[in-house]
């Protein structure tokens, strides 16, 4: 940054994005679903009388368990993507580290989401 | 910007000490950081010890003391020396506050003074708040309004109105709650910091303004003003009891509200 630059252009930088809000509001939107979702996992879990891979799979094979697991994960997934970029945003400072490591990221949990709920599917749906 | 090694003269060494006359029996000591950038030599931690008998209460009035009566080549900023023209903010016992309202009984031990936080330092206790104060001019805190004043009167507000600005005019730029924000040390190129964005929100609310839209939407960004994360140091070590954390929540709750 050049030195002659006054004080204020590089206060006010490249200006506002327009953009955040809608981060900040999935967050808590996500965050307030997860209440739920994670509630009923770990008491369906807890409540399963045993966790034979018969058991499990004949509990993932109701509509309703296998909704709110693919709900479970995409809200998941979605919160752990946010909340990533958030901490790459704070702490990556160079801009091109900080857009790669963001897009393998985001990438990263889409692949891992898009399998979960596949598995589910597939699980809800095989023979 | 995170830096996870620090430069070679970020090292404080131990400095000079300046002991006491002879037969003073009420000591305290200040250990106070001291650097001058136009030496090329490292920061240091220079050790007074301050005869308590003949000093006022407060840590300035110490800090004072040492520069008219042992060292004079000890630099900080001061002035109105009763908490209203944040001169004097200060890193003291390990909390960014004004030297003049803090009192020295408050502190236990030995009292350690240090500069704000991750600023670049002028000399010793005074440090380069060029970028703090061209983030306040940049949230332009000044009445924008389409609307002629009355010719014949001030632009009035009810007095519900007025409430709306207590906790929020009262700031006098001390700068305790930037200095002392984590988001602040890391990302203080592009984050505008408590201090800026209370003051941004002061005039957000101001019933006689006419650009809250306008002003909303120039923090709307994900660095100005989403990167502060409640952590609330802000709010824990403000001189003057202010909430800015509660004023960027409430800027981030108009941004939501206005568009669901």
């Amino acid at each position: 940054m050049s030195k002659f630059r006054s004080p204020l252009s590089v206060a006010k930088g490249h200006g506002s994005a327009k953009s955040g809000t809608h981060h900040f509001w999935m967050q808590r939107v996500t965050a307030v679903a997860l209440v739920p979702l994670v509630l009923w996992f770990c008491l369906s879990l807890a409540m399963m009388p045993e966790a034979t891979y018969a058991t499990v799979v004949a509990w993932m094979k109701s509509p309703f368990n296998s909704v709110m697991l693919m709900l479970s994960i995409v809200a998941s997934f979605y919160h752990l993507s946010m909340g990533l970029q958030v901490i790459l945003e704070d702490y990556v400072s160079n801009i091109k580290i900080h857009m790669a490591s963001i897009m393998i990221m985001k990438l990263s949990c889409f692949f891992f989401a898009s399998l979960g709920v596949f598995s589910v599917i597939k699980i809800a749906v095989g023979g | 910007m995170a830096e996870f090694t620090l430069p070679a003269n970020s090292i404080v060494k131990t400095g000079k000490t300046y002991k006491a006359a002879e037969g003073v029996t009420n000591v305290k000591v200040f250990n106070v950081y001291r650097y001058d950038p136009s030496t090329g030599s490292n920061p240091s931690l220079d050790k007074y010890e301050v005869d308590m008998d003949t000093c006022g209460p407060m840590i300035l009035d110490a800090l004072l003391k040492i520069k008219n009566e042992m060292d004079s080549t000890l630099s900080l900023r001061r002035s109105c020396r009763e908490g209203i023209c944040g001169s004097c903010s200060m890193n003291i016992d390990g909390r960014n506050t004004l030297a003049c309202t803090k009192a020295i009984a408050e502190v236990e031990g030995d009292v350690n003074v240090y500069p704000l936080p991750h600023q670049p330092v002028v000399k010793d206790l005074v440090s380069d708040l060029t970028n703090f104060y061209a983030q306040y001019a940049s949230v332009e805190p000044w009445l924008k309004s389409d609307t002629p004043a009355p010719p014949d009167q001030e632009r009035v507000q009810s007095v519900e109105d007025r409430k709306q600005l207590d906790g929020l005019y009262e700031c006098i730029l001390c700068a305790c709650c930037s200095t002392s924000c984590p988001s602040y040390w890391w990302n203080s190129d592009r984050y505008l910091g408590p201090a800026a964005l209370l003051n941004a929100h002061r005039w957000i609310k101001d019933s006689r303004d006419d650009a809250t839209g306008a002003r909303l939407d120039e923090l709307e960004d994900p660095f100005k003003l989403y990167r502060c994360h409640t952590i609330m140091n802000c709010t824990d070590v403000c001189p003057k009891d202010l909430n800015p954390a509660k004023a960027i929540a409430e800027i981030k709750q108009m941004l939501v509200e206005r568009q669901i």
